[in-house]
């Protein structure tokens, strides 16, 4: 519960937004980080996106995780 | 204060793998050359542990330094007094939301996911997001959302509710739990013989770097907020041993590119907005002071805890021989418990360090040992 997990902000809907995180889009919390807006690389934590990051941390964190994913739930 | 300069390093050259032997070899010397037998280096989350134990870390490090997995784990430090009361509301026919790490975790008689078995009424969910929405889609009459997290996880409930996007009647089980007052309390019964802590990436997103000052100011030892990969670990690791070298205790930002040093100030907001700190119970480790957060006096509508008055005659933390507690705080490893792999496993675990895929005992069951970084 630790772990973020990075996604792309796809649409902005009030204080929710919907996030692409490895290609599932989910309605998630932006009350955290108010300003995000599409195209917005994010982490996201538990349901709410909790910071923001360049395209070229999203893209290494992502890779990262896809390893990861792989193991720690099997 | 003084935060650590960073500028002299080449980030881009260390995260890529095929520089990981060069720092490597730069730790050595490094280690060789600082005159303490053993440099203890402590972690406090539970992602850190997995890229430890998973890549094989502590084998390409020298053997005098050591990295200790500390409490990193919220879902172990819940005491079962409180996964009780989780159980009372559900067996009552309350609707109790929970996060999927909660579920198989044991209370002092059973788990929430054996109450469901027995006619519970447990709802696993992604977030409170997804609660609040099930809640109002089927209009459920009373719901409690089991509360577990660090500092990551408190913000997201203190921001629906200070926004008023919060049901009356789906209340919180509070259980959030702070790292900072842990973290000092470890520092305080490890006494001298930690040189270094590599402070959690995703938590301090919200408190911020110079959260954590607070071990290089009054501790006198470095601090390194470090990211997920193997070669954050290991930069960690060097910085650590920098500062040690260099004599001058700092706190570093290894993680810049996600973590600021003043944190997520509008999550920080809606904490201290909504949120009291209290006196919390740390599973088999006792109470600490200030290390819990329940709604304030403003938001007590929401506790569910005072709402019910839920009353839990006695419970127990620790199973017989279970070292849980103290592989939290990192006075145990997981095969200085009898039962570890023996008797206590991820598809019969007895302790909670068994049962997240946070907890040390977990980690080291499915990947210690197995795979170690490639040095060719």
């Amino acid at each position: 519960m630790c772990l973020g997990i990075p996604g792309r902000v796809v649409e902005v809907k009030g204080d929710k937004a919907v996030v692409d995180i490895s290609g599932i889009k989910r309605e998630v919390d932006a009350l955290l980080v108010p300003d995000v807006k599409p195209g917005d690389f994010v982490i996201v934590h538990a349901g709410a996106i909790i910071s923001k990051i360049s395209r070229e941390d999203y893209e290494e964190t992502i890779k990262y995780l896809r390893e990861l994913a792989e193991v720690m739930y099997q | 204060m003084k935060a650590g300069s960073i500028n002299d390093i080449n980030f881009g050259v260390f995260r890529d793998k095929k520089y990981a032997v060069s720092l490597k070899e730069k730790i050595k010397k490094l280690a060789d050359s600082i005159e303490l037998d053993k440099i203890n280096i402590m972690h406090v989350c539970g992602t850190h542990e997995h890229t430890i134990t998973y890549y094989g870390i502590r084998k390409l490090l020298p053997e005098k330094v050591d990295l200790i997995a500390g409490p990193g784990c919220p879902v172990c430090v819940v005491p079962a007094r409180e996964i009780d009361e989780a159980i009372k509301l559900a067996l009552d026919g309350i609707k109790v939301y929970i996060f999927g790490d909660m579920f198989k975790v044991p209370g002092s008689r059973m788990s929430l996911a054996k109450a469901r078995a027995e006619g519970g009424n447990v709802s696993v969910v992604y977030s409170f997001l997804d609660a609040i929405k099930d809640f109002k889609n089927n209009n459920v009459k009373e719901g409690v959302f089991f509360g577990v997290g660090f500092e990551t996880t408190a913000p997201s409930f203190a921001s629906q509710i200070a926004n008023g996007n919060v049901p009356k009647d789906l209340r919180i089980l509070p259980s959030f739990r702070i790292t900072v007052p842990i973290v000092k309390y470890a520092l305080k019964v490890h006494k001298h013989n930690l040189h270094g802590i590599i402070a959690p990436g995703h938590v301090s997103t919200i408190t911020g770097a110079g959260a954590w000052s607070f071990i290089s100011n009054d501790f006198n030892i470095p601090v390194v907020v470090a990211g997920f990969e193997p070669i954050d670990v290991l930069l960690g690791v060097y910085l650590i041993l920098k500062s040690i070298n260099e004599g001058i205790p700092r706190t570093y930002n290894e993680y810049e590119r996600v973590v600021r040093w003043e944190g997520n100030l509008v999550a920080k907001s809606y904490i201290k907005k909504v949120f009291t700190e209290i006196d919390g119970e740390w599973r088999g480790i006792g109470k600490i002071p200030n290390s819990a957060w329940i709604p304030n006096s403003d938001y007590e509508s929401y506790d569910a805890r005072k709402y019910y008055n839920i009353k839990i005659e006695k419970s127990m933390d620790t199973p017989p021989g279970c070292r849980c507690a103290d592989v939290v705080l990192g006075l145990a490893k997981p095969t200085d418990c009898k039962l570890f792999r023996k008797v206590c496993t991820p598809t019969n675990p007895i302790g909670p360090c068994m049962v997240s895929s946070e907890g040390t005992c977990s980690i080291w069951y499915k990947y210690g040992g197995h795979r170690i970084f490639d040095e060719s």
